[in-house]
């Protein structure tokens, strides 16, 4: 007798409201006519956005579940729901940003410059698919920290990276560099993928299933020596550790950030980056935990490398967004040294609640900052190159005033939100009482000094140099850009401020751990 | 009394006068508001002061508050008689400057509210940085008032201002960031889930580590007093910044080094200070000699000022570490009279250089004929710099070397000779650019006038009454320090600290 599986509806729900808006959306490029295409999608995902997120409150409130729904695939428990929370709010902010017709091309499909091209802008044509396209991404992204089983998550993995393959090709200006951008994240992506895929397989060889709980009783058994298992564990860490962008499976990032319209780059650098560590944190902490002493080495190797990296080549980048993405290596790596902060549990949960709030103040302060990057403008698109922000602070003081804000917030500056989330993640960091993580919270802080010059070379170039004679312009921003860059502002100064509500929600989201 | 919140209220009204002055439209009202709200800064400071009992308890007007329970972080200010003297000083400079720097602005890139908002916030972060009895509030003030003297310097400074003052940020940020993770450390070791000043004391036993997080503080300190070999930051910055920025930058930023030597590596840290003595002491008399000598060599004026700073902070470094009651007040009291009789120089030379549009001590000569204000301010204020006796830093170097000497004797005497060539700085400088034939580009150089007699007279004044009757302060400092020096015996059972007896 066969029994039907049981599905927690009310537990997936968000999820399914994602997914179920995306498919609405694909109807709706399929039925409705062209002029109204826009006006019903972009409520539409904003809607089922914070309908998603008034769940995950609503869940939060009736208390979380202590078992994994959906027969044991999906978990959706304490930290699941705080990264929900968080990526629907940086999706719903970034969505705001996507609402802007000038970043996206009309016709993917032309050849740049050609008559098609031609044709398409004076026809009005745009690509309304964007926001199922980020719909079905976001889902992806709620789908992947939350999966419970290895292939789970590789199907998150694959629905979230298939559509920002695609939106990372459609950036209305520098088209050449957004098809590169688009076909070398495709293919880097592919190999990762397989990657990943082959050492889910390898781990099944070794432990007979692919529940990260099945892996980790394997484990209790096992010896920990056994080839399938490491090379397993090593093949899954290089699919994850591309996803976030860590050294030296870091090459991708910054072509990526570059080349994709600049909403896409917000979207990624945000909700993907956080999404991509609650898979991390999932599959190190839940399945490999037992494991820690084989797999800390490394990943000590690979956080110093990407901290090192992040911020020395940083420094020689002429392309804002291009520094931005350096910029997010370098806190991949330091959020990298919060992972390897496993112990006891309660350790755990100081290690866990500090990486939380980290994702959630560096997502906030990376979407404002890219949101004020799509508003300084030259006539041809944005006003990329980093000598053409010169003396921006002159002309348009507030704006300048709030981009040196966020970077002060990047390079960790006191009453900014991104010194508590770095205290946060290097006092767990601290706490285990290790020396060699003691020693690489001080290379991180190395790190950090040094990352600070280029942060603070955008904000001498701002303010103490003189504006050149045809600058760019800094465009009137739309209700929807000026809400992102409000928002974040606001949120870095207040999560500098006053973190404690914040912080003790990722507390609670962090104390009863990750169900097994 | 107590009841009062006074070190908020200092705070509060700088930062909302910093906002008020920010929304201002009109420039010459931004500076008249910037001037009031200091000098009320100042009124309440001193009735703050004068209500504060010196042989009282240690810490006074204490307002301890939650600020992050998760981090265990308190909002908690208070005062000891260290503190207090120091935030006095930052209270006294302040409408000062705003006075002396009532034009500097003008030439600078952005507006003139900008850069007197930012002189207000600093002002708050001052206070604030000096109140805190939290040592993650103290960390929070001492990174975050890195950012408005930053853009005080890199907008309103000099040709070289944003090399200058990037180099100032990169080089004060590096050592706070190894000091934070000191702080996490010392959180961890000594466990007692709050970063309160007064219960961390003695909390960390084991030695090893005492020394490992004694200088992750001390290399930020280091840093910050500059001590010699990590001072290079200084001559750049305070040569490049505006003259009023240049003597907030030495004369209280550079004190909050000094001052968190005494305060947290001797006191949090005491085996680990004396374990470090021998070392920390050969460096500042290095820096005493070194940066006399330099100074010596120095063709710029405020480069020059900035040596000498560089060889006082070296008295400053060796008379906390000397761990003497004597030295130790004398230092504290060098704090203060350093930033009255540097501030003074900063200030004439600003005058001098406003006027004539150059640093270079080439450019003038005979200055003396034609503003003799001017110049005879100039002679008062580097006297004071070469601890004329009479004048107030006499006093303080004096005590410092007495009380090093008590203990240390040779480093004391080859301190003295900083005394020597001091003179020879001073002097020689004054008579370069005062004395001699009246250079052709000075002939129509105009004497002080009304707003800048203002500025001179009161530091003269304080240098002068200070120098003569010291008393006042001192009854303030000593019983501080003295408490301050109990805590670092109190963990070393054996009294290898010899303090002065009856005293």
């Amino acid at each position: 007798m066969i029994t039907a599986p049981t599905i927690e509806y009310f537990a997936l729900a968000p999820l399914l409201i994602i997914f179920g808006a995306a498919i609405i959306g694909v109807l709706v490029e399929a039925f409705a006519p062209r002029y109204l295409r826009r006006a019903v999608h972009v409520p539409l995902t904003l809607l089922s956005l914070v309908g998603a997120f008034a769940l995950v409150i609503l869940q939060t409130i009736r208390g979380v579940p202590t078992t994994p729904a959906a027969m044991g695939s999906v978990a959706v428990d304490g930290p699941t729901l705080f990264i929900w929370g968080a990526i629907l709010v940086l999706s719903f902010v970034s969505v705001l940003l996507i609402n802007d017709e000038e970043q996206f091309v009309p016709s993917a499909a032309a050849v740049p410059g050609s008559a098609e091209e031609e044709k398409a802008i004076t026809e009005g044509a745009a690509h309304t698919e964007v926001y199922p396209l980020a719909l079905f991404a976001i889902g992806g992204m709620l789908l992947f920290p939350a999966s419970n089983d290895l292939l789970i998550m590789f199907v998150a993995l694959e629905v979230m990276s298939l559509p920002l393959y695609l939106l990372c090709g459609l950036a209305r200006r520098r088209r050449l560099l957004s098809q590169e951008a688009s076909v070398k994240y495709f293919l880097l992506g592919a190999f990762s993928s397989a990657f990943f895929l082959y050492g889910t397989a390898l781990l099944y060889g070794f432990a007979g299933t692919v529940d990260l709980a099945g892996i980790r009783e394997a484990l209790a058994t096992a010896g920990g020596t056994e080839t399938l298992l490491l090379v397993g564990t090593a093949m899954l860490g290089v699919g994850l550790l591309f996803k976030i962008g860590a050294a030296p499976f870091q090459a991708w990032k910054p072509d990526v950030y570059q080349g994709a319209p600049t909403p896409i780059t917000a979207l990624m650098a945000s909700g993907t980056l956080v999404a991509a560590f609650g898979a991390v944190l999932r599959v190190f902490w839940v399945a490999l935990g037992n494991d820690s002493w084989n797999w800390q080495p490394i990943m000590w190797g690979v956080a110093a490398l990407t901290m090192v990296v992040g911020s020395i080549l940083a420094i020689t980048q002429t392309d804002i967004k291009r520094m931005l993405a350096y910029s997010s290596i370098a806190h991949a790596g330091f959020l990298l040294v919060g992972v390897m902060a496993v112990g006891e549990a309660a350790q755990n949960a100081l290690a866990l609640s500090g990486l939380l709030f980290y994702l959630v103040t560096y997502g906030i302060t990376t979407v404002g900052a890219f949101a004020v990057v799509t508003m300084v403008r030259d006539p041809g698109g944005e006003a990329w190159h980093l000598s053409r922000w010169a003396g921006l602070g002159k002309r348009s003081p507030k704006l300048a005033g709030v981009f040196a804000f966020f970077l002060l917030a990047f390079a960790g500056i006191p009453l900014t939100s991104g010194f508590f989330g770095k205290y946060a993640v290097f006092r767990s960091a601290v706490a285990l009482g290790q020396g060699w993580l003691t020693g690489l919270v001080v290379l991180a802080v190395v790190a950090s000094a040094a990352a600070a010059f280029f942060y603070v070379r955008v904000i001498v170039l701002m303010f103490f140099s003189d504006p050149s004679a045809d600058g760019p312009t800094v465009v009137t921003p739309s209700w929807a850009t000026s809400t992102v860059v409000g928002f974040s502002a606001f949120a870095t100064v207040a999560l500098g401020v006053f973190p404690q509500p914040v912080l003790d929600l990722a507390e609670k989201a962090a104390k009863s751990l990750f169900v097994q | 009394m107590t009841a009062i919140p006074w070190l908020s209220i200092l705070m509060g009204v700088s930062v909302l006068g910093a906002l008020g002055v920010s929304f201002l439209k009109n420039d010459k009202l931004a500076k008249q508001a910037t001037l009031g709200v200091s000098l009320l800064v100042l009124v309440l400071a001193v009735v703050m002061t004068v209500g504060f009992s010196p042989n009282g308890d240690r810490f006074q007007y204490a307002e301890t508050y939650d600020w992050i329970p998760s981090f265990g972080v308190h909002y908690a200010v208070a005062v000891d008689g260290v503190a207090l003297v120091l935030i006095l000083l930052s209270a006294v400079l302040v409408p000062i400057v705003v006075l002396a720097s009532w034009h500097d602005a003008e030439q600078g890139k952005r507006s003139v509210r900008t850069y007197f908002a930012l002189l207000l916030v600093l002002e708050a972060m001052m206070i604030g940085v000096f109140a805190a009895t939290d040592v993650f509030l103290f960390y929070v003030f001492f990174e975050a008032m890195l950012i408005p003297m930053y853009f005080m310097i890199g907008s309103y400074g000099g040709a070289q201002r944003s090399y200058a003052a990037v180099k100032f940020l990169l080089y004060s940020l590096f050592g706070g960031l190894l000091m934070l993770v000191a702080v996490i450390a010392l959180y961890n070791v000594a466990d007692k889930n709050s970063f309160l000043f007064p219960e961390l004391i003695g909390a960390v036993t084991d030695p090893t580590t005492q020394k490992w997080l004694f200088l992750g503080f001390f290399i930020a300190f280091a840093i910050k007093a500059p001590l010699w070999p990590v001072h290079t930051w200084l001559p750049d910055a305070a040569a490049q910044a505006p003259a009023g920025a240049a003597v907030l930058l030495v004369g209280v930023l550079d004190k909050v080094g000094t001052y968190g030597m005494l305060r947290f590596c001797l006191e949090l840290f005491p085996d680990a200070a004396k374990w470090a003595t021998p070392v920390v002491i050969a460096l500042s008399v290095i820096g005493i000699v070194y940066g006399a000598i330099v100074a010596i060599g120095q063709t710029d004026i405020k480069r020059l000022i900035a040596y000498t700073s560089i060889s006082h902070f070296g008295f400053i470094t060796m008379g906390v570490f000397a761990m003497t009651t004597t030295a130790a007040s004398g230092a504290t009291l060098y704090m203060v009279n350093h930033g009255f009789s540097t501030g003074v120089l900063f200030l004439v030379a600003g005058f001098l250089i406003y006027r004539r549009g150059s640093q270079f001590i080439a450019d003038y000569g005979g200055v003396q004929k034609v503003a003799p204000l001017l110049a005879g301010a100039f002679l008062i204020a580097g006297l004071s710099g070469l601890s004329l006796p009479g004048l107030s830093t006499f006093v303080s170097e004096f005590m410092v070397l007495l009380g090093t000497f008590e203990r240390y004797a040779v480093p004391a005497i080859i301190g003295t000779t900083g005394v020597i060539l001091a003179a020879i700085y001073i002097l020689w400088m004054y008579q370069r650019t005062m004395n001699g034939p009246t250079a052709e580009s000075v002939a129509e150089m105009k004497d002080l006038n009304g707003r800048e007699r203002w500025v001179v007279a009161p530091l003269i004044a304080l240098i002068v009454v200070l120098g003569f009757f010291p008393k006042p302060l001192l009854d303030v400092i000593n019983p501080a320090v003295k408490e301050s020096l109990v805590n670092v015996k109190v963990t070393d059972p054996a009294p290898v600290v010899a303090v002065k007896e009856g005293q």
